[in-house]
C-alpha cells in the first residue's frame, strides 16, 4: 500500500513538472522572437572581437605547442641509443609524484580552459545580442538561392543591399534543406532550415562588397550557392530602397487589378 | 601455407585480424583514390576534371565514409585489436572466436556494399554525415548509406562484446589490470564507447531511410518532425567515434614509443585512469560542438564549449606521458618509431588547432570552412593512418616472420610526412583567412584560395608517391624479406615472447607465466 501511494505521488509530481515544462515551452514559442534585443551605448563589432580573440588563442596554442615540441626534440637528442643493448633508466614514480604529475598539469590546463571559456563566452554574447536599431531582413534559403525580404516588402535574390553604419539582422528559415548563410568578411554564419527560425547579425561599417557563400552541404550546386552583401552609403541605399519599393509595389498592384 | 578456405572460415584471432587488415587497406586504397580525384578537381578554379558536381560529391561521400567506417575503425579495432590483444594478455584466443569470424564477414559485406557506390546508377551523395532533410529528398541512394553503416556498426558491436569479455576474463593468471599494455587498455575503452554509442548511430541512419522510403516524418517539420534531432543523434555517436579511433591509435603509439625508447611509460596510472578514463567519461558530453552554428539554444552551446575545452585535460595527461616516456630512454629510430613520433607531432598540431574549435564564438566563422578538414586530418585522419602504418611495420616481423626494408621504410615515411603537411596546413589557412567553405566542387567566388589549392594538390601527389613506396616495401617484405629474429625490437611485452608468427591456434605451447616483478614496460632492470 505504502509503495502504491509513493508511486502515485511520484507520478503526479512528474506529470505536473512535464505539463509545466510544456506550457513554458509553448509560451516561449508563441512569442516567436528568436533573439534578444539590446540597446548598446556603442555598437561593438563582433568581427573585430573575433580577430582579437583568434589572435589571442593562436598565441596561447603556439606557446603550448612549442614547449611540448622543444621538450620532445631535446629528449630525442639527449637520450638517443648509444649501444645496442642499452636500456632506458627511468625509475618508477613515487606515489606523491604520480599524483603531482597528474593534478598539477590538470589544474594548469583547467585554468587555461576557463580563461578561454570566459573570453569565448563574452564574445559569444556580443554575437548573439542584436542591437536595437538593426535593420531586420528576412531570409529564406532554397536550393540554390538566397531570398531576402526587407521590412517594406522589397525582395531581392542573392544580393543583400544594406546601408553602411547600421547593424543588420537576418531572420532566417529555409524552403527545402539546410543551408548556412556565411559572410567570411563579417566572420559570421548560422544555418537556416525548415521548421525553425534562426538569426545572425553583423555590422557593415564601410561601403563595399562581400561574398556570401553557402556553408552547409546542400547537394549538387552547393558550391555555386553564393551571392553578395553590398554595403552602400546611407543616401544611396535610401534612394535604392525607395525606388525598388515603388518598382515592386507597382507590379503587385497591377497584378491585383 | 593455409588454403583460401582456411582463411575464409578461420576462427583464429590472428587470421581474423589479418583479414581485417586486408579489407581495411583495400578501403583505404579506394578512398585514397577518391581523394586524389578530388584534389585533381580542386587544383584550379572552375570545373577541372569533371563538370558534374555530382561526381565530386560521390567521391567525397565515399572518401569520408570509407576512410572512417571502412579503414580506420576496422584497422584499429579489427586488425590491431584482434592481432595484438590476445597476445598482449597471454590468451590463446578471444572469448568468442566464432562471433569474431561473423564480425569480419559482416565487415566484408559492409565494404562490398560501400563499393557499390561506384556501380549503382544514383550513388549516395549525402556525405558521411547523411544530414536530413537533404538525405531524405535527394535522388541519390540513401539506403546504401543506411545499410553500409548498419552492417559495419553491427560488426563493431559484435567486436565490442567479444573484446570486453576477452580482456576482462581471459588475461593470463597473474596479469593484473595495472600490468596491461596501453594498447589493450585503449582497446578496452574504445569498445566501451562503441557499445554505448553505436546503437544511437544505427537509430539515426535507420530513421532517415524510413523517412525517405516509407514516408515517415521524423525529420520533416511540415508534419511535426524536426531536422535537428538527426544531427544530435548522429554526433552523440560520432563524436565518441573519434575517440574510438583516437584511443587505439594513441595506444599503439604508446607501445611503439616504449619499445623503441626501451623505457617505462611515464606516469602510467595517470595516463590510464586520468587520460583514457577521462576521455571515456567526457566523450558523451561534447557533441554539440558539431552543432555550434545550427541554431541550437545558446545555453547548450556555451555549456558544451566548457565541456569540450575540458577534454584538453585527459588529452594533456596522455601527452605528458607520451613525451615523458622519452625521458631517460634509450631511443632508436627504426621505421615504426618514426611513425609513432610523427603521430605525436601531428596530434600536437591537430589537438591544439582544435582548441579554437571548442570556442563557440570562434566557430561562427571557421565552422564548415576548410579549417575543419585541415584540423581533423591532422588530429585523426593522418595521425590515425600514421599510427596504423607504424603498427603494421611494428608487427610486420611478428605476423610475417620476415623483415621489411628499412631504407624504403624511411624513404616512404619522409615523403608522406612532408606531403601531409603540404596539403593539410594550407587547408587550415585557406579556411580561416579566405573563408572557403568545405565540400565545394568549385570555388570561383574565392579567387584568393587558388594558390593554396596548388600546394594542396602537390601535397596529395607526394602522399600518393609515399604510400606507393610503403606498399611496395610491404609486398617486398612478405615475398622476399630476410627472416626476422623472434624479438627484433628487444621488447618486454608478452606478444614478443612467442614465436613469429605465433602458433596457428593457441599462440603459445603453454600459457605464459606472469612473474611478480614482470611488466610490459619494466625496462632497465637488467633482465632483458
Ligand atoms: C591520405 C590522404 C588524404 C587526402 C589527400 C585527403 C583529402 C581530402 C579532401 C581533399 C577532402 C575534401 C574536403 C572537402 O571538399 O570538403 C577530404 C575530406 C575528408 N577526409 Fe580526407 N584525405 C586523406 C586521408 C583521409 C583519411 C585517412 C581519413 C580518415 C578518417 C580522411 C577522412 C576524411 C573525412 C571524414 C572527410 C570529410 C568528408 C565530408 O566532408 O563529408 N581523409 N579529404
Ligand atoms: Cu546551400
Amino acid at each position: 500500500m505504502g509503495g502504491n501511494r509513493l508511486y502515485r505521488a511520484l507520478s503526479t509530481a512528474l506529470l505536473a513538472t512535464a505539463s509545466g515544462l510544456v506550457r513554458a515551452a509553448e509560451e516561449e514559442l508563441s512569442e516567436f522572437v528568436p533573439y534578444e534585443k539590446i540597446v548598446p551605448r556603442e555598437i561593438e563589432d563582433p568581427a573585430a572581437g573575433f580577430d582579437h580573440l583568434w589572435y589571442e588563442v593562436m598565441v596561447d596554442i603556439t606557446i603550448i605547442g612549442v614547449v611540448f615540441a622543444l621538450l620532445a626534440l631535446y629528449f630525442l637528442y639527449r637520450y638517443r641509443r648509444r649501444s645496442e643493448d642499452e636500456e632506458g633508466s627511468q625509475k618508477p614514480l613515487s606515489r606523491l609524484n604520480i599524483i603531482g604529475w597528474a593534478l598539477i598539469p590538470a589544474f594548469v590546463f583547467m585554468a587555461d580552459d576557463f580563461f578561454l571559456s570566459a573570453n569565448g563566452w563574452q564574445l559569444y554574447d556580443l554575437y548573439r545580442r542584436v542591437p536595437e536599431n538593426s535593420l531586420e531582413v528576412k531570409l529564406e534559403s532554397a536550393m540554390w538561392t538566397w531570398d531576402y525580404t526587407y521590412p517594406n516588402g522589397v525582395k531581392t535574390y542573392n544580393e543583400l543591399r544594406v546601408p553602411a553604419g547600421q547593424p543588420v539582422v537576418l531572420r532566417m528559415t529555409s524552403r527545402d534543406t539546410i543551408h548556412s548563410h556565411f559572410i567570411p568578411d563579417f566572420r559570421i554564419k548560422e544555418d537556416s532550415m525548415p521548421g525553425r527560425v534562426t538569426y545572425l547579425w553583423f555590422y557593415p561599417k564601410e561601403p563595399g562588397e562581400h561574398v556570401v557563400s553557402c556553408a552547409e552541404y546542400c547537394g549538387q550546386l552547393h558550391s555555386r550557392m553564393y551571392g553578395k552583401v553590398i554595403v552602400m552609403p546611407r543616401e544611396e541605399f535610401d534612394a535604392w530602397y525607395q525606388a525598388e519599393a515603388d518598382k515592386q509595389n507597382i507590379k503587385l498592384t497591377k497584378l491585383g487589378d | 601455407m593455409s588454403t583460401l578456405k582456411e582463411w575464409i572460415f578461420t576462427t583464429d584471432h590472428k587470421k581474423v585480424g589479418l583479414l581485417y587488415l586486408i579489407g581495411s587497406l583495400a578501403a583505404f586504397a579506394v578512398a585514397g583514390m577518391s581523394a586524389l580525384m578530388m584534389r585533381a578537381e580542386l587544383t584550379s578554379m572552375g570545373p577541372t576534371i569533371t563538370d558534374n558536381p555530382g561526381d565530386y560529391n560521390t567521391w567525397l561521400y565515399f572518401h569520408g565514409a570509407a576512410m572512417i567506417l571502412g579503414f580506420q575503425i576496422p584497422a584499429l579495432t579489427g586488425f590491431l585489436a584482434n592481432y595484438l590483444v590476445p597476445l598482449q594478455i597471454g590468451a590463446k584466443d578471444v572469448a568468442f572466436p566464432r562471433i569474431n569470424a561473423l564480425s569480419v564477414w559482416l565487415f566484408y559485406m559492409g565494404i562490398i556494399l560501400a563499393l557499390l557506390t561506384f556501380v549503382v546508377p544514383d550513388p549516395p551523395d549525402v556525405m558521411w554525415t547523411g544530414y536530413p532533410p537533404y538525405s531524405t529528398i535527394t535522388f541519390g541512394n540513401t539506403a546504401l548509406y543506411t545499410f553500409t553503416v548498419l552492417l559495419l556498426g553491427f560488426a563493431s558491436i559484435l567486436g565490442g562484446v567479444n573484446f570486453l569479455t576477452t580482456i576482462a576474463f581471459m588475461r593470463a593468471p597473474g596479469l593484473g589490470w595495472n600490468k596491461l599494455n596501453m594498447f589493450t587498455w585503449c582497446t578496452f575503452a574504445a569498445f566501451i564507447l562503441q557499445l554505448i554509442f553505436v546503437p544511437v548511430l544505427g537509430t539515426a541512419v535507420t530513421l532517415i531511410s524510413l523517412d525517405k522510403y516509407l514516408g515517415t516524418h521524423f525529420f520533416d517539420p511540415s508534419t511535426g518532425g524536426d531536422v535537428l534531432i538527426y544531427q544530435n543523434l548522429f554526433w552523440f555517436y560520432s563524436h565518441p567515434a573519434v575517440y574510438v579511433i583516437l584511443l587505439p591509435f594513441i595506444g599503439i603509439v604508446f607501445d611503439i614509443i616504449a619499445t623503441f625508447a626501451r623505457n617505462r611509460i611515464f606516469n602510467y596510472k595517470a595516463a590510464v585512469y586520468g587520460g583514457i578514463g577521462g576521455i571515456v567519461l567526457l566523450a558523451g558530453e561534447v557533441w554539440v560542438h558539431h552543432l555550434y552554428v545550427t541554431g541550437m539554444p545558446d545555453w547548450i552551446r556555451v555549456g558544451q564549449m566548457v565541456t569540450t575545452l575540458l577534454i584538453s585535460i585527459p588529452v594533456g595527461l596522455l601527452f605528458i606521458s607520451l613525451v615523458g616516456t622519452l625521458y631517460k630512454g634509450s631511443i632508436s629510430f627504426e621505421t615504426p618509431m618514426l611513425y609513432a613520433l610523427a603521430v605525436v607531432f601531428l596530434m600536437l598540431i591537430g589537438g591544439l588547432t582544435g582548441i579554437p574549435l571548442a570556442i563557440v564564438s570562434l566557430t561562427l566563422h571557421v565552422s564548415d570552412t576548410y579549417y575543419i578538414p585541415g584540423h581533423f586530418h591532422y588530429v585523426m585522419a593522418v595521425a590515425g593512418t600514421f599510427a596504423i602504418f607504424g603498427g603494421i611495420y611494428y608487427l610486420f616481423p611478428k605476423f610475417s616472420g620476415r623483415m621489411y626494408n628499412e631504407f624504403l621504410g624511411k624513404l616512404g615515411f619522409w615523403i608522406t610526412f612532408v606531403g601531409v603537411n603540404v596539403i593539410f596546413f594550407p587547408m587550415m589557412i585557406v579556411g580561416v583567412v579566405v573563408g572557403m567553405p568545405r565540400r565545394y566542387w568549385d570555388y570561383s567566388q574565392f579567387p584568393a584560395a587558388e594558390p593554396y589549392h596548388h600546394w594542396m594538390t602537390a601535397g596529395a601527389g607526394m602522399i600518393a608517391i609515399g604510400f606507393t613506396i610503403v606498399l611496395a616495401n610491404w609486398i617486398y617484405g612478405l615475398v622476399a624479406g630476410p627472416k626476422a629474429p623472434g624479438n627484433p625490437w628487444g621488447s618486454r611485452s608478452l606478444e614478443w615472447t612467442t614465436t613469429s608468427p605465433p602458433l596457428d591456434h593457441g599462440n603459445w605451447e603453454e600459457v605464459p607465466k606472469i612473474e611478480e616483478g614482470w611488466g610490459p614496460y619494466e625496462y632497465g632492470t637488467g633482465k632483458a
